[in-house]
């Protein structure tokens, strides 16, 4: 009843090829934003924007870039975590090495580095498919582990292998509270949400939807496979990139190689299966909840243990919420297989017609 | 001449250790299609369950030999094994029939992740020894020869000879009896072997559970080397290069690709090593596969991938 599209008609081929074409998604989608520009500064605090919301919104921004590399064109890379480093380390030698660099153009600078190696090791894929392009990409992984800790000039020669940054600014405005710093990544998420969106949407993305379809048959048609494999390499390393140099930069303040290790690959690619593959708001989702689970898990576990009374010691509570998650994992693939975004579009669908049955 | 021979003994010995767990590996790719992620979880878990019933089995039942504490204990690991087969293929694998490769892997993460929590809840998280009388004390070849001699390990030479007899054992298994017959049916074609009466599900038991055992066998010797611990889960990923070397469905393959990657390892660390800073251990495997797929994409004993389109 609330949800239906009578009488929006569409009356130029721009008002027809909107992204939200349905008036009540786009009132929703400017409420959204709305609410997390206005809203959530003013009423969260200090520890959920350090442990939930700004996790989220670099993870749901390094997630987007996945997809697009494996929702959109189909290539399984397990190599995620080693481009975030790329981005991240590149954009701290920037900063380090050139004086008075902008963040902003240093962070844009670390992703096109993680463009340059991204493209390098999507070469494979031009010939090996798969689970053999999986374990390629994994080479990348483990290379990027290794050169990070050894490989002294990527650290500016630092004793211990780790590098910080402080005092960031953006324009003049110094960046110092968990509001402001959500800000920034909120901005970044944004600007790189709409790009994404509209490239899956132009000739781009629909050759890259037909290499993930059916390559053999797409490369029989004229689209070429280098162009559009190496493209989604490209556009998804660049987005992780940037996602990487944010993630050391703003959340994290200083790190080490091991905060890109295969572990960050696995949840993102847990993030966009769990999400929806090949879907935008997918990676959202599925970031919001990879999230937001353990945290639950923290605070449910010891609560629940508490209501039966058994004390559950903190080594359980760590082995319990692996094997929940993992259990989780398992549940969700055989319920849902193609993600939360199936579900949402679902709820949308169901939306439609209610309070109607069909 | 002689530290080039015990670097590539050593390397060759190395990879035979990882082919037995790459072994289980191609074994449960070949007959389900599945990439089973979870092995090196399989590996912790079976040495945690051996490791935790040898020294609980002689409590409870109140003996005192050391023999038939581990025999027991191989036994009791095998049926925690073979129930975590049937387990898994109950809950996830008949789920999951005809999803894509992609899903079926992330199942199986899904899966490590269980069996690592499950495990460390169960059996704890301590290191824990595994004891069956490998010799730990090193030999010297070829003293005559060579100043010195070569600085061979008992324990890595036990090791290889028994990784080579359960390769021959389970090949004997796949072309001799006639469960090796219907596993070799079903990993050519499920729905032709299921049509002449193979029943699938528990042909997919049988093969886990043959990969438990391998599992078990794993990491029974890497505890006896390392002590059973966490890290004998990140094995897999030592072993991914090795299963990938030798092509998806073929055991030899997962053989000869251990030795490759075992020896190149070693080889490489002590020539190359040096200059590069050290540590190249973790990224060579890979980046060898990675030139060797440019080559042949399917690995090298591998079936060529055959797209229909």
């Amino acid at each position: 009843m609330i949800y239906r599209e009578n009488g929006q008609f569409k009356t130029s081929y721009k008002n027809d090829q909107q992204v939200f074409a349905v008036t009540q998604d786009r009132i929703g989608i400017w409420l959204l934003l709305a609410f997390a520009v206005i809203g959530v500064p003013l009423l969260a605090d200090e520890y959920l924007f350090r442990a939930v919301l700004i996790p989220f919104l670099i993870l749901a921004l390094a997630a987007l870039g996945l997809n697009i590399l494996v929702g959109y064109c189909g290539q399984i890379s397990l190599g995620t975590g080693a481009f975030m480093a790329v981005g991240a380390y590149a954009a701290y030698n920037f900063m380090v090495r050139i004086d008075s660099m902008p963040l902003l153009l240093a962070v844009l600078l670390g992703g096109a580095c993680a463009t340059v190696v991204g493209v390098l090791f999507g070469i494979p894929s031009l010939r090996i498919k798969g689970l053999y392009l999986a374990v390629a990409t994994l080479a990348a992984q483990f290379f990027a582990d290794w050169a990070f800790l050894r490989i002294s000039w990527f650290t500016n020669n630092s004793s211990s292998g780790s590098v910080s940054v402080s005092n960031l600014n953006v324009f003049g405005i110094s960046i110092d509270t968990p509001a402001e710093k959500y800000l920034l990544c909120l901005g970044f998420l944004v600007v790189f949400a709409v790009m994404a969106k509209n490239l899956v949407r132009s000739h781009v993305g629909r050759e890259w939807m037909a290499i993930r379809d059916m390559d053999v048959a797409a490369a029989v048609i004229g689209i070429r496979p280098v162009y559009a494999k190496l493209t989604a390499f490209a556009v998804s390393s660049f987005i992780v990139g940037v996602a990487g140099a944010l993630w050391g930069f703003v959340h994290l303040g200083s790190w080490e190689p091991a905060a890109f290790s295969i572990d960050r690959s696995f949840q993102l690619l847990f993030m966009i299966i769990i999400g929806g593959l090949g879907s935008i708001m997918g990676s959202f989702f599925g970031a919001a909840f990879i999230v937001v689970l353990p945290i639950f898990l923290n605070q449910a576990l010891p609560a629940l243990g508490a209501l039966v009374g058994v004390t559950i010691s903190t080594a359980l509570v760590a082995h319990s919420e692996l094997m929940i998650f993992g259990a989780l994992i398992v549940v969700f693939l055989i319920v849902e297989p193609h993600g939360l975004a199936r579900l949402w579009s679902i709820g949308k669908e169901k939306m439609r017609l209610w309070p109607f049955p069909h | 001449m002689g530290p080039f021979l015990e670097t590539l003994i050593g390397g060759l010995m190395s990879g035979m250790l990882y082919s037995l767990v790459a072994l289980g590996f191609v074994l449960i790719f070949k007959a389900s299609g599945v990439f089973n992620f979870a092995q090196g979880a399989m590996v912790l878990f079976a040495a945690l369950a051996m490791a935790r019933f040898s020294e609980w089995f002689p409590e409870l039942l109140g003996f005192d030999n050391k023999l038939l504490a581990n025999l027991l204990a191989f036994g009791g690991a095998m049926l925690v094994m073979v129930a975590v087969a049937w387990l898994i293929e109950r809950l996830v694998l008949s789920k999951l029939v005809n999803q894509e490769g992609i899903t079926l892997l992330m199942a199986t993460l899904g899966v490590t992740y269980f069996l690592d929590g499950l495990g460390q809840t169960i059996f704890g998280s301590e290191i824990y020894k595994i004891d069956i009388g490998l010799p730990k004390d090193p030999m010297f070849l070829m003293e005559s020869t060579f100043q010195g001699g070569i600085l061979v390990n008992k324990e890595d030479l036990y090791a290889a000879a028994i990784a080579a007899a359960l390769v021959v054992g389970l090949s004997l298994f796949f072309q001799k009896t006639s469960t090796g017959r219907a596993l070799r049916a079903v990993a050519d074609d499920h729905q032709a072997a299921q049509s002449i009466g193979i029943p699938l599900s528990r042909v997919w038991v049988i093969v886990w559970s043959v990969a438990g055992f391998v599992a078990l066998v794993a990491g029974m010797i890497w505890g006896s080397k390392l002590g059973v611990q966490f890290s004998l889960s990140v094995l897999a990923l030592k072993a991914l290069p090795v299963v990938i070397l030798g092509g998806l469905t073929s055991v030899p393959g997962a053989i000869i690709g251990g030795l490759l990657i075992g020896m190149g390892e070693k080889l490489s660390e002590v020539y190359l090593g040096p200059m590069l800073g050290g540590g190249i251990e973790i990224w060579f495997g890979y980046v060898l596969v990675l030139f060797v797929l440019l080559i042949r994409p399917q690995g090298l004993f591998g079936e060529k991938i055959i797209d229909r389109v």
